[in-house]
């Protein structure tokens, strides 16, 4: 790992005036997305809550509510405050997301001279990291530069470690599981109005190949191209299916893209593997459904009134191929330790880009489950994802995302979980703070 | 020639190669660190012909050059007029305004030139009386390199210079004075002055010539024909020369709970430095390597750190290269800097495949370690095990392309299978071999890449 050779474009961080290392990717003391110039406006809302506090969240505190432990000390995964989540930010493509509170807290109660907060939710606006951050893992180092503990030496919490955003009817929430070092998902979610004057959803979720370089820059780079890909087709009157299949085809090159980059060539992997990652989207209309996928993230419709779910999406993997070859019997198929292996991806070694895509028209109102597969491993059949999925899903959706993160850190957090909900119909209004 | 274009204080760099991945439960971390240093005066140490500076440029640096002159120079007759020979190629050598004294070491050290507690500031003249002092030198007396080392370091530090430097040249053991006199000399010189050393002929002991260049941080080696003595000489000032930094220290910091289990430089030679560790703040501690040219040296650095649970990451050591400032805590920082990283996963896969560079350093210390064990057990009429060990080390050799050692080696032992291991002990094995494989068996070969 050369640390010499890398230029940092940046002398500190925009958002803290931290001073930085070359080749950070991110500001050790807030957590800034040093990838992300120019920076974003000063607010930025990304961790909405909604105001309510969530009693029936995964675990912790309400402070934490909606988030796992991965780091040792139940303190916030999105290291220390100030600034934002720029990545999630970025991925919006309209201004104007939900306000919303962060959950940067810190540990101690602090003085609010003008006005207390909602007691319900006890997170603030972090301090503008004008205190030293302080390690999260042993409590008594400051953190360094290259976003480790003075003292212990743990790793800091990254910005990536926990996203969350609600964006008008549509939410998801990311997070890093409590088996894997870094979160390599990505997801972004998207709103537009058609030339029609209805209105369409996007979202979508990526989930990059660990064995590869760089994942987490390519399921980043997938999820936000196809996001901006449908939302200016869309806006444009493309029809759904075909704005879906065109940014399949757009995220995929820009996984391509990363393969080139010097970036690549400066992580010594073991093997060297082109940047890679899957795709899952979907687009809601008043009146359609529109999913596409590569790889094994899945789309799910579950219907409000819980008639028979459905998985909407076909994996591109060994199991499913032999199932569907009639090789193999499904249950003997996932037994086998092959089973997951992915027969299709977005990245520069993909053999054949395969972008599949499908028109679905529910005639009753529901939610799709847009997930990675650190959920539906953990809630394989669609009736197991219907049990898994709030009654009152539609209504709010961030509330069910994290339940269904919840769900799936509960069952051991093996993998990255990422998991978008997005309501069926589309509501006619757009984007107001939910 | 002088390369200007070249900024004179040299730009170091820090390259760590490792596998950061550890099972569940895991707690060594092992990383080879590189350290390159461009931009100084010469292509030094292991790699390369070095390039000179022009007159008067470089940094300020003194030498002193001590010539053994006991009796034994005398037999045969050749080796005195040799070792005068290369004294006077190493001070044509000496680059003009560099401070310079020659020693001539006996049972008691005596300054040759200039005398009288000084040192002389080469120029043409010098240079020329020196050659004149040196045809006076005459063979006769003991050896007591302790009190060569002191004379030295007492004229060295007369003058107000950035880089000391010692060349050190013996035929025989060091007879009249006690093991302790000459431990004593080498711990009070440590860190005043960097010392290689020479072992000519075939009558000196290894481990004291090893020894002295070891607790010096600088280069062994053995000229066992005298003829050859001029041009190792004039290669070790050339080096010495090239040399823009001195006192460089690698300074480690490690977390709390963290256990530094070694740090060894690695090439181009084996080196120890585990027990050299100066403290230097919080959780980090400094280890001296010397002074610095235009070279490139590896360090392998292992460490325990507290285990952690799956999915946790943690920084295992920082490794960074600074000069401490004697007397003071602080120390000037030489910029580079590199991270070793602890990242535990269930990926079987990644936790258990080896480094490429680790593994290699690895096998080149097992190599130095098992020569040493091989000569050792030879030595005290041990065949068998003799035999066990060389043929291990014929196979190390053979196996990580240290073609040097494989063809010292080879002087030693019959190699049957270089690629099993399988030897047979030389039954007459010529003494300067074994004493060159002995002083050459540190020397390391860096990864192919």
């Amino acid at each position: 790992m050369s640390q010499m050779p890398r230029q940092a474009a940046l002398s500190k961080c925009p958002s803290c005036a931290e001073p930085l290392e070359s080749g950070d990717r991110f500001c050790g003391a807030c957590g800034y997305d040093l990838s992300a110039v120019p920076p974003p406006p000063p607010d930025h809302p990304t961790l909405a809550m909604n105001g309510a506090a969530l009693p029936d969240a995964p675990q912790g505190p309400p402070a934490t509510a909606a988030e796992p432990l991965p780091a040792p000390a139940p303190q916030t995964p999105t290291a220390p405050p100030a600034a934002a989540v720029p990545s999630a930010s970025a991925a919006a493509p309209s201004p104007a997301p939900t306000p919303g509170v962060r959950f940067d807290r810190a540990p101690e109660p602090d003085e609010y001279p003008l006005q207390a907060p909602d007691p319900r939710v006890t997170a603030d606006t972090a301090p503008d990291a004008g205190p030293v951050p302080v390690c999260v893992a042993c409590r008594a180092g400051r953190v360094d530069g290259d976003g480790y503990c003075e003292n212990c030496g743990h790793a800091q919490p990254r910005e990536r470690d926990h996203l969350e955003q609600e964006f008008g009817p549509v939410a998801a929430v990311s997070d890093r599981g409590l088996r894997h070092h870094r979160n390599e998902d990505a997801f972004a979610l998207g709103h537009t109005a058609l030339p029609d004057g209805t209105h369409a959803t996007v979202a979508i979720v990526c989930d990059g190949v660990s064995s590869a370089t760089r994942p987490d820059d390519a399921s980043l780079a997938a999820s936000r191209t196809a996001c901006d890909s449908l939302v200016a087709a869309l806006a444009h009157g493309t029809h759904p299916q075909q704005a879906m299949h065109d940014a399949i085809v757009a995220a995929a090159r820009a996984v391509d893209a990363l393969a080139a980059e010097p970036a690549t060539a400066r992580e010594h992997a073991p093997h060297q593997n082109a940047p890679a990652c899957t795709f899952v989207g979907s687009v809601v209309t008043a009146g359609l459904l529109v999913v596409g996928w590569v790889g094994d993230s899945r789309a799910y419709w579950i219907p409000d009134d819980r008639s028979p779910a459905a998985r909407l999406t076909e994996d591109d993997s060994w199991a499913a191929q032999m199932v569907a070859a009639g090789l193999m019997s499904e249950a003997e198929a996932y037994a086998d330790e092959r089973a997951h292996a992915i027969t299709g991806w977005l990245g520069a070694d993909a053999y054949e880009l395969e972008p599949h895509t499908a028109a679905f028209k529910p005639d009753r109102p529901g939610v799709v489950v847009v997930c990675t597969d650190g959920l539906w491993n953990y809630a394989e059949a669609a009736e197991e994802m219907a049990g898994a999925v709030p009654r009152d899903a539609a209504v709010r959706p961030l509330h069910s995302a994290r339940v269904l993160v919840g769900h799936a850190l509960d069952g051991g957090g093996h993998d990255n979980v990422t998991v978008a909900v997005v309501p069926f119909p589309a509501p006619p209004q757009g984007a107001g703070s939910a | 020639m002088a390369n200007f274009a070249k900024p004179n204080v040299p730009q170091f760099a820090v390259d760590v190669y490792q596998n950061e991945y550890l099972p569940e439960g895991g707690r060594e971390v092992n990383a080879i660190v590189t350290v390159t240093a461009t931009g100084g005066g010469t292509v030094g140490g292991a790699v390369g012909a070095p390039h000179l500076y022009a007159a008067s440029r470089g940094p300020s640096a003194a030498v002193a050059l001590m010539v053994d002159c006991s009796g034994s120079m005398d037999y045969p007759p050749a080796k005195m007029r040799n070792a005068r020979d290369a004294t006077a190629a190493a001070v044509d050598t000496l680059r003009d305004g560099v401070h310079f004294a020659v020693i001539a070491g006996t049972h008691v050290a005596k300054e040759v030139y200039p005398g009288g507690g000084r040192l002389a500031v080469a120029d043409a003249a010098t240079r020329e009386q020196a050659k004149q002092a040196l045809r006076r030198l005459h063979a006769g007396g003991g050896t007591a390199i302790g009190t060569w080392l002191r004379l030295a370091d007492r004229l060295l530090s007369s003058a107000d210079v950035a880089i000391r430097h010692g060349i050190l040249l013996t035929d025989g053991r060091n007879e009249h004075e006690s093991p302790q006199d000459l431990k004593a000399a080498l711990d009070d010189c440590a860190g005043r002055f960097t010392c290689d050393a020479r072992g000519v002929g075939t009558d000196w002991e290894v481990k004291e010539v090893t020894g002295i260049a070891s607790a010096l941080l600088g280069t062994a080696d053995i000229v066992a024909d005298p003829a050859g003595l001029a041009a190792d000489f004039t290669r070790m000032m050339e080096t010495a020369m090239g040399k823009e930094v001195a006192d460089v220290a690698l300074r480690l910091w490690t977390p709390v709970g963290t256990t530094v289990r070694f740090v060894k430089q690695v090439a181009p030679a084996v080196e120890d430095l585990t027990g050299r560790r100066t403290e230097s703040g919080p959780r980090s501690g400094d280890y001296p390597t010397g002074s610095w040219g235009d070279e490139s040296r590896d360090y392998h650095v292992c460490v325990e750190v507290p285990p952690a649970h799956i999915g946790q990451e943690m920084l295992a050591a920082r490794v960074s290269l600074v000069v401490p400032q004697p007397g003071t805590d602080s120390a000037q920082s030489l910029g580079a800097q590199g991270l070793v990283r602890a990242v535990w996963t269930d990926d079987v896969a990644a936790s258990t495949s080896l480094n490429p560079q680790v593994a290699h350093y690895t096998g080149q210390a097992e190599l130095a370690r098992t020569i040493q064990q091989g000569l050792d057990l030879r030595k005290a009429g041990d065949r068998d095990g003799a035999t066990a060990k060389l043929g291990r080390a014929v196979q190390l050799a053979s196996a990580s392309g240290n073609a040097d050692t494989a063809k010292l080696l080879a002087k030693v032992v019959d190699v049957v299978d270089a690629a099993t291991g399988t030897v047979r002990l030389k039954a007459k094995v010529a003494e300067a071999d074994e004493m060159t494989l002995e002083t050459r068996s540190t020397k390391t070969v860096r990864v192919k890449k």
